[in-house]
């Protein structure tokens, strides 16, 4: 009966830590399958505990160039995209002007309509202009689907900032230049890398796009896509791992800094 | 009528140049910021769709070249040729967009209401898996759902799989390559997509408003259902949009953990485009895909009440 009732009054933690097992389990499982020593081609069923593959992790031909070739191309797509992103994201809320309606929902589409039939109707154009698809045209489409994304998240900090502290910086004989690098800059700079962020985890997570525009060219992505159909290497297991525990890391390491900059802020 | 009729001329508002001169220039300002991203966005994302516009009333062939011809046929011809795939298409998007929202809204619900210091903890736990390629994941799920694994073992003792069987999702002891293999997999793959917007849309509502529900003796229940769910709605509608349009459009899930029998219309697209090299069917495919996803968007957004979200 107390079981019960404790189990009623907690159903949405309860039911809310089940989802959130569900969304680790594959990751638990890639964790541990990257311990693996399969027999044949494919990393599917547990055999026995190795370390072969976290000792040579660029073991497998192609893997770690197609690892390099997708951080390139999602470097470069986030530069391109949130420099590109943040302008935009400046003048549609900074400034009133003509077209600004056509301007947003242009901004909006490329969000809501489903990924292939992007990555076709790009294909087309390519086709037609006769370009060879390779880097450039996956460049190319990654910084067209992130844009969107940067701009929105600009946008979001760029609209809660307090125009008056510009122009308490103008009044203090700042020049414009002055004023938007030492004052808006640094004001929207968190909403600036979080677009970057999310570019850059967008571009180098892509597959669909990719799929299309690449040729023969083999981002990280389609190099798993094509293991799935020749045989997974257990490498692709320990990149997926250390990505994993990169990624945890450096977003708790950042919020720990974070904390300590706020316990130090407040008065003593 | 002479000259000297006219009345005088008021004198014209005469303006210092230089001001004039930066005024100008300042009204230039936001369109100086827009031009090389909305170019980008012209060249790469509009005209791309004029292109395809183009290439699906085109025929022809690879060999002897393609050719406007203005024949609708081929939406007609595509249409009946992969209704299927359509309809399989947004219903498996449908109910992983409706699972995404049962599972998905306690888990926000409990992040902005009961996590308290462990809040941070919880949202790292939710964005983290994304880092992980979505492939190497979804590649997992092969793992987990195997034929005779623990999962299935489960299932089947309990006798569950007897009655997803009996209703078309699974078939007989296995769960791989069946409809609710792949809709388990697109659950999965935006479950993220669901749980951010509706965390931020709770996180906004105060708590003193549950305080004041529970005074008026409202239930918990009655309190979820007339007070926070309704304050909720944006991030319902923004949620159940940015996983119902993708996953319509995704062929990695069924690609990877279905079977031919189920197929969604984005392998339809890839297959014609990247192997059949049947241009004017995938394109027509591709925008008959987009007139239906655009359309639901939009009466969605109508019934939803909730225009200005975009």
């Amino acid at each position: 009966m107390v079981v019960i009732h404790w189990i009623r009054r907690n159903l949405v933690v309860i039911a809310g830590l089940l989802t959130l097992a569900y969304m680790i389990l594959p990751n638990i499982v890639v964790m541990v399958f990257s311990f693996n020593n399969p027999k044949g081609r494919f990393n599917y069923a547990w055999q026995e505990f190795s370390l072969d593959a976290w000792k040579d992790p660029c073991g497998v031909a192609d893997l770690c160039g197609s690892l390099s070739l997708s951080l390139q191309i999602a470097a470069w797509a986030t530069v391109g995209a949130t420099v590109l992103g943040t302008m935009i994201a400046f003048a549609l809320v900074r400034y009133r002007f003509r077209a600004r309606g056509a301007i947003n929902s242009l901004i909006f589409l490329p969000m809501a309509m489903p990924e292939v039939v992007m990555a076709a109707s790009l294909l087309t154009l390519f086709l037609n202009m006769g370009a060879e698809l390779g880097f450039w045209t996956v460049l190319i489409a990654h910084i067209m689907f992130c844009l969107s994304f940067v701009v929105t998240a600009v946008k979001a900090r760029v609209m809660s900032m307090d125009p008056r502290l510009e122009e308490a910086a103008r009044d203090l004989y700042a020049g414009p230049v002055q004023t938007f690098l030492r004052v808006t800059l640094p004001i929207a700079a968190p909403g600036i890398a979080a677009g970057a962020l999310l570019a850059f985890a967008l571009s180098f997570d892509d597959f669909i796009i990719t799929n299309f525009n690449a040729g023969s060219t083999v981002t990280f992505p389609m190099f798993v896509w094509g293991s799935a159909q020749r045989g997974t290497p257990v490498q692709i297991n320990v990149i997926g791992t250390a990505m994993f525990v990169i990624a945890v890391l450096t977003v708790l390491g950042g919020q720990l800094v974070a904390s300590r900059r706020k316990n130090n802020a407040q008065p003593k | 009528m002479s000259v000297t009729d006219a009345p005088p001329l008021a004198p014209s508002p005469v303006e210092p140049p230089a001001p004039r001169k930066a005024s100008t220039r300042k009204r230039l300002v936001p369109y100086w910021l827009l031009l090389p991203g909305i170019l980008w966005l012209i060249v790469f994302f509009a005209l791309p769709m004029v292109y395809q516009a183009s290439t699906s009333v085109q025929t022809g062939s690879l060999e002897k070249g393609f050719e406007v011809t203005w024949h609708f046929q081929t939406y007609l011809d595509a249409l009946k040729d992969y209704y299927p795939q359509f309809i399989r298409s947004l219903l498996y998007a449908g109910t992983a967009t409706l699972l995404c929202l049962l599972l998905g809204y306690p888990l926000a619900y409990m992040i902005a209401f009961k996590a308290g210091r462990w809040r941070n903890l919880v949202l790292v736990l939710v964005i983290a898996p994304f880092f992980t390629s979505f492939l190497i994941r979804t590649l997992a799920w092969k793992t987990i759902l195997a034929d005779g694994g623990p999962v299935v073992d489960v299932l089947n003792t309990l006798h569950v799989l007897d009655v997803t069987s009996w209703l078309g999702w699974t078939e007989g002891s296995r769960v791989l390559a069946t409809p609710m293999a792949v809709v388990c997999g697109l659950t999965y793959n935006f479950l993220p997509f669901m749980i951010l917007p509706l965390y931020t849309s709770l996180e906004r509502i105060d708590g003193r408003l549950h305080e004041a529900a529970g005074d008026l003796y409202a239930t918990p229940a009655t309190t979820f259902r007339k007070v926070t769910f309704p304050l909720s709605m944006p991030g319902v509608v923004s949620g159940t949009l940015l996983t119902f349009i993708p996953a319509s459009g995704d062929y990695v899930n069924a690609e990877l953990l279905g079977s031919t029998d189920t197929k969604m219309v984005g392998s339809v697209i890839q297959s014609q485009f990247l192997r059949v090299l049947d241009y004017p069917t995938a394109a027509a495919l591709s925008f008959i895909l987009m007139a239906i996803v655009l359309a639901m968007v939009t009466v969605y957004i109508r019934k939803s009440g909730t225009e200005d979200l975009v």
